[in-house]
């Protein structure tokens, strides 16, 4: 009989969680020394210890993540991921974990992050770029870099630019995105920027790779995250009410953006399909949505290629508030990429405040009724796509 | 070359895409192509994505194309580049996409689907960027 990836749903729950993050955008802290804090206190919030941990995922730019960190935690995991598919690994890892779990390969998985861009240089955006191997020639170092284009961002105003003359999307819609944001920012003590933001601000902020301008663009900050999962069958006698994976989806079409096949449909399309079929949901039964948004244009594309509306809409379904605060789709509802927090790899914090809003405790953010939450992950130039549904008890 | 052209960054050069690059040595636009998909294949690399045959050619391409997007960059890594810059995907009439600059105009006249040909952006050694121009 062939499997089915609906065996899956609801198997297995994200059972702790923890994020930092500064109104400075500084830690002041070292990544080990963050990625220790969060994994103790998401398993406190579990109510489990490191002794349970034999499920061990983490996304480092260094090689051998998980060896380097299971040592300085002194877990001798059974399971081990280092996949690194940029800021949706944390999504993919859920994938992975839950089906790690769901088979017995391990019984207790915890999924971190941690970068300090802001405060230890951690993150050198370019760096990578001028490392060139004739033996593992860089398609971007031969084929865009000599162009001089600036990245990540350059990659995301030539899909801005797409879409605006394919579909009539305007600044002003990309702009909504960002105000939006921001009015869920306003309610997070923790978040970067909190104060109102108008459409009007986002217009006549620098222009930096038109069509996107400097308020279009997520912000750099340290953070760090983490995450527990475990079986469901275990996850109901632990402290903290079990937020199920339903489902989970990846997908990526790409790795440069000279390589994406259409530049205003992601993979977004094929892994949100696969998760909610999986979750048995329509796009209509999202209770709240948490969707990557390095740029307002990332936000947008995944929104229509997730299904809340159809492509080429997203401009005119952003329109009239549909992501704000009271909002039709209360989306990115910890104030996001683009106002709470960025490290680099904003994945993990998606899946964080996910759970939250599914647990009913994402305090003054908090929507009201959540069953069902999706966390959606973006990595590399609109690369790779990751789609986590995350329910309540009652979807189960 | 154009005022606002903006490289100035080493290019390398992969040993698959050698004829590539001796054909900018002429200001010749050449792509690999697949003989059996009877498709463009680039960036150029060592079998067919499509129908792995490892025997790929070389094709001289027209070098016209129109302007499938773009974006107008106001800064650069690279310190001696005038600013702002046209970066765009052009797509080619024979089917392939490349990343380039769009050069000789001002980049307000630059717009999607705006037909372009190539114009060639010499480098030191010898060999030239595939550059667009109206
Ligand atoms: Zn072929």
């Amino acid at each position: 009989m062939p499997a089915d990836p609906s065996d899956l749903r609801g198997k297995v729950a994200v059972v702790g969680v923890a994020d930092i993050a500064s109104p400075s955008g500084r830690l002041d802290k070292t990544m080990a020394e963050l990625e220790a804090m969060m994994v103790k206190e998401a398993l406190n919030d579990a109510g489990l210890t490191l002794q349970d941990v034999d499920g061990l995922f983490t996304a480092r730019s260094e090689s051998m993540g998980t060896l380097d960190l299971a040592e300085r935690l002194g877990v001798h995991p059974t399971v081990t991921d280092t996949t690194m598919t940029g800021g949706s690994s944390f999504e993919v890892h859920v994938e992975h974990a839950a089906a790690a779990l769901a088979l017995g390969l391990c019984e207790v998985a915890v999924v971190v992050y941690a970068s300090t861009p802001r405060s230890g240089g951690a993150y050198r955006p370019g760096q990578a770029y001028r490392d060139w191997n004739p033996s593992r020639p860089s398609p971007m170092l031969e084929w865009e870099q000599p162009y001089g284009i600036s990245l990540p961002m350059g990659a995301y105003a030539l899909a801005a630019s797409r879409h605006m003359a394919e579909f009539g999307t305007t600044r002003e819609d990309l702009a909504e995105i960002a105000v939006s944001t921001r009015q869920w920012a306003a309610m997070n003590p923790r978040a970067r920027y909190r104060d109102p933001l108008t459409a009007e601000e986002v217009l006549a902020s620098k222009p930096l790779c038109e069509p996107l301008h400097k308020l279009d663009c997520c912000v750099v900050t340290d953070g760090a995250g983490a995450i527990v999962l475990t079986r469901a069958d275990r996850a109901r006698q632990l402290k903290q009410p079990p937020a199920y994976v339903l489902g989970a989806g990846t997908h990526h079409t790409h790795s440069i953006i000279s390589q994406m096949p259409d530049l205003t449909v992601t993979a977004g399309k094929v892994s949100g399909a696969r998760a909610m079929a999986m979750a048995g949901i329509r796009p209509a039964d999202v209770d709240v949505l948490e969707t990557y948004d390095s740029f307002t244009i990332t936000a947008l594309l995944s929104i229509e290629d997730l299904g809340f509306c159809k492509k080429g809409e997203g401009g005119r379904f952003v329109r009239n508030g549909t992501l704000r605060p009271g909002g039709r789709l209360p989306t990115n509802t910890n104030g996001g990429g683009l106002s709470y927090t960025h490290p680099g790899m904003y994945g993990i914090f998606l899946l964080v405040e996910a759970a939250r809003q599914i647990r009913g405790t994402s305090g003054q953010n908090q929507v009201e009724g959540v069953d069902i939450a999706v966390a959606h992950g973006s990595g590399g130039f609109l690369s790779a796509m990751s789609t986590v549904v995350l329910g309540s008890e009652a979807t189960t | 070359m154009s005022d606002n052209s903006p490289p100035g960054l080493d290019v390398p050069e992969s040993a698959v895409a050698k004829p590539f690059w001796d054909g900018t040595r002429e200001k010749k636009l050449v792509l690999q192509w697949c003989p059996e998909c009877d498709r463009s294949v680039h960036y150029p690399r060592e079998m067919c994505p499509r129908c792995m045959t490892t025997d790929l050619v070389w094709r001289e391409l027209s070098g016209r194309g129109v302007v499938y997007a773009f974006t107008v960059q106001h800064f650069s890594a690279v310190a001696d580049v005038p600013v702002p810059f046209v970066i765009a995907l052009v797509d080619l009439d024979e089917g392939a996409r490349l990343m380039s600059n769009i050069v000789g105009c001002a980049p307000t006249g630059v717009s999607v689907g705006m037909p372009v040909s190539v114009a060639w952006h010499p480098l030191a050694d010898g060999r030239a960027l595939p550059m667009f121009s109206k």
